[in-house]
């Protein structure tokens, strides 16, 4: 089920219900979209259905938000103005990539943004051969980082690794610097599935370099039962716990703690059991949690300001509760939309100020660099940090922070924090060129497409 | 102090194996009287914990929440009853079983499409902090949720031995033809008894819900029900709860002794090992029916 953006708020809550009944039907079929000249058009594997809809509504809310402002208030990008439609996936791989074969037929395509590990995995290889960037933002596979081999997928922001080091680094500076990690004991927490146990080498890793103990815990999925592990970590007395969840697991990882004693505020959260979603559900066992993040939450920033004011105060606005504006996932939803947009303003700089093609797109995100004062321009002052995309780095050196759960809301208690990035390229380059070599792929030469550029 | 270690993993193992139970009684109820592997209990535990939830939040107090709720519940059971299995009625088993699947997405996105896709906390004022007892931490909602078990199994208990329908019940459990024969309303007995899961899945949803929060995994817990009704058997309501207790111990003394040897994250699995060699030995479980056929 689609649905074009050409919709009035009436239409936008009848396309809901269209979509979940779409859903329960299990059909599928994609409104006609036929593209006209300067548009630029934003295909979204959504998911507002399904046991991750949550996270789905707020994410796509926000990205959607986002490009309505821009469409409202300077007539899209240049004059090109910005048009998607929704696919609806329920986060569910074939239906993400049925999605992907139906949407890019439709001319203009910028980039893709399926926000599902799953699903942006099984399309790595299509938008290599389309030509049409995917944006993985603060997910998807690490060694993607490498742009040298992975020339169309962009894991913007936070990668898992830089992540894991980021959390790293928070505690070190908890503990007063990274010399009194030494000694200490930090339990991972993760989730029993290939998104869980990627980080298990880097934090043996991190353990090595700074001289911590590190055990790693498996919670089988969807983790909601986790009495044993619990009982496990509070016998070995960890310093601190990462969680590294998702979904259920997140929420009843925290009772559980509650139950077994082991205090919330040395429980660290990963970039996916950040959300509002994750603590709610937990009640006063969140309370003095903390998780990173690549986005501050709330509602201040002066671009969610003018989101309320002008695309809700107009009745445009995705979300159907306000009460979400400002929300971890939309928020995120609206950093992302901040970083396609620019990829495509950067593109038209260079290519002209029109619809451009997906290689044209991929060309502005390898050249994505908002340094903190064109964030501040943006009015995205303190929402995120900066971002520095170059063709050997997809990742584009994200600054993570750290939020501490208060019963009611996300309180920012970190600066921002730069993982070891250096610690980790070697790492990465080895995992991409074994991938390269496998493939077959030629591996870029960054200095001469900057040369050639 | 490596015993009470211990006896924390089993103590913790065997309440939540009551909260198991809770959920594996609701399908002993289909079973035994309709001979139906009803999938869609989880789906109706969500349902039922999702429209109290949504309608406390909307401000109506408790007690209305309950009993709308259960309105709601009861409507469902006799629509699913009146829709969906008469109409299939002398089907082959599988064919019963798979319209329940069907049934089970269909109540999944029609809890999502009526109450939103929000997730939401459940607090039932039960305080989840630990209680020590001779040195071993005990959760007190645990405790709480197995006095509710153990209510909710004295009250069916009591229903199925004196009240007429539940006589009635259990004539029809143990030969339909038969209990057609006396009189009995196949088709009343058959509604009465989806309400009546409908009920478990309120008081299964309601402390499940708190334990999680409210949101559509809760459907996903019936993953942990089919185990529990392998080895006590589909159709007793005390194998579900014994059933419950073995199902839960293993599963947590499997992952901390067994689990650091084999990588751990086990438990999802161990207790399926336990049930499939259950099954080996004793087919229809440990409290189930011996099936004893004429030739």
């Amino acid at each position: 089920m689609s649905r074009p953006n050409t919709r009035t708020l009436s239409l936008k809550a009848l396309s809901l219900k269209a979509a979940l009944l779409g859903a329960l039907l299990g059909t599928a079929a994609l409104l006609p979209g036929a593209a006209r000249a300067d548009e630029q058009y934003f295909p979204l594997q959504s998911y507002r259905v399904g046991p991750y809809a949550a996270g789905g509504t707020g994410f796509f809310g926000g990205f959607i938000d986002y490009l309505t402002l821009v469409n409202n208030r300077d007539g899209g990008v240049n004059g090109v103005k910005l048009t998607w439609d929704e696919c609806e996936t329920q986060y569910e791989v074939e239906r993400g990539v049925e999605c992907y074969k139906r949407q890019k037929n439709r001319p203009g395509v910028a980039a893709w943004n399926p926000l599902s590990v799953g699903i942006a995995y099984a399309m790595i290889d299509d938008v290599g051969r389309d030509k049409v960037p995917l944006i993985t933002v603060n997910h998807g596979r690490t060694d993607s980082t490498d742009g040298r081999v992975f020339k169309y997928v962009f894991p913007l922001l936070l990668n898992p690794y830089s992540e894991s080091s980021g959390i790293v680094n928070y505690i070190g500076t908890r503990e007063g610097g990274l010399e009194k990690l030494k000694g200490k004991k930090i339990v991972v927490l993760y989730h029993g599935s290939p998104y869980g146990k990627e980080t298990i080498p880097i934090y043996q890793l991190l353990a090595e370099k700074y001289g911590f103990s590190v055990e790693q815990v498996e919670v089988p999925h969807p983790g909601n039962e986790q009495q044993s592990q619990w009982l496990s970590i509070r016998r070995t007395k960890p310093d601190y716990v990462v969680l590294r969840g998702w979904g259920v697991m997140n929420p009843v990882a925290l009772k559980t703690a509650q139950k077994v004693g082991f205090p919330a505020d040395r429980i660290i959260g990963n970039v996916w059991s950040n959300s509002e979603e994750d603590v709610i559900p937990a009640g006063d066992a969140a309370k003095g949690y903390t998780a990173i993040t690549t986005q501050a939450s709330g509602a201040d920033y002066p671009v969610l300001q003018e989101i309320a004011k002008t695309v809700y105060g107009a009745g445009k606005g995705n979300l159907d509760d306000k009460k979400r504006i400002g929300s971890v996932y939309h928020n995120l939803g609206i950093v992302n939309g901040i970083l396609n947009v620019e990829a495509v303003r950067i593109a038209q700089d260079k290519f002209g100020k029109r619809t451009l093609t997906g290689d044209e797109v991929r060309w502005g995100f390898e050249h994505l660099r908002l340094d903190p004062a064109r964030v501040e321009a943006l009015g995205a002052k303190g929402l995120f940090h900066s971002i520095n995309v170059s063709v050997a780095n997809h990742e584009g050196e994200g600054r993570v922070t750290f939020q501490q759960w208060d019963g009611a809301k996300w309180k920012v208690v970190s600066d921002w924090i730069a993982p070891d990035w250096a610690l980790l390229r070697p790492i990465i380059e080895k995992s991409s060129l074994t991938y390269a070599a496998e493939h077959g792929l030629q591996v870029r030469d960054p200095a001469a497409e900057d040369a050639s550029n | 102090m490596e015993w009470q270690f211990f006896t924390e993993v089993l103590v913790g193992g065997l309440l939540s194996g009551v909260m198991y139970s809770l959920v594996a009684i609701g399908f002993v109820l289909i079973y035994k009287t309709s001979g139906v592997l009803n999938f869609a209990q989880g789906a109706l535990l969500l349902f039922a914990a999702l429209t109290f939830v949504s309608l406390t939040e909307r401000g109506l107090p408790i007690w209305a929440a309950i009993l709308l709720t259960l309105a709601a519940m009861t409507a469902i059971g006799a629509l699913i009853e009146r829709t969906v299995l008469r109409p299939l009625v002398n089907q082959p088993p599988i064919t019963l079983f798979m319209a329940t699947l069907g049934v089970s997405y269909v109540i999944e996105g029609a809890a999502q499409l009526l109450w939103g896709t929000q997730v939401h906390g459940l607090d039932l004022g039960i305080d989840d902090l630990p209680l020590e007892i001779g040195g071993v931490l005990i959760s007190s909602f645990d405790l709480f949720a197995a006095a509710v078990a153990g209510a909710m199994v004295a009250a069916l208990t009591l229903f199925f031995r004196y009240t007429r329908i539940g006589l009635g019940f259990r004539a029809v459990a143990d030969d339909q033809l038969a209990a057609l024969a006396v009189g009995l309303s196949l088709d009343r007995i058959w509604t009465a008894v989806w309400t009546a899961a409908g009920v478990v899945a309120l008081v299964a949803g309601l402390l499940w819900g708190a334990r999680l929060g409210v949101q559509f995994s809760l459907s996903l817990v019936v993953l942990k029900a089919l185990p529990v009704l392998v080895l006590g058997g589909f159709d007793s309501i005390s194998g579900a709860i014994v059933g419950g207790l073995i199902v839960g111990a293993v599963e947590k003394l499997a992952e901390v002794y067994v689990g650091p040897f084999v990588g751990g994250g086990i438990e999802g699995w161990i207790a399926y090992v336990a049930a499939l060699g259950f099954l080996l030995i004793r087919p229809s479980g440990l409290f189930g029916a011996k099936p004893v056929e004429r030739v």
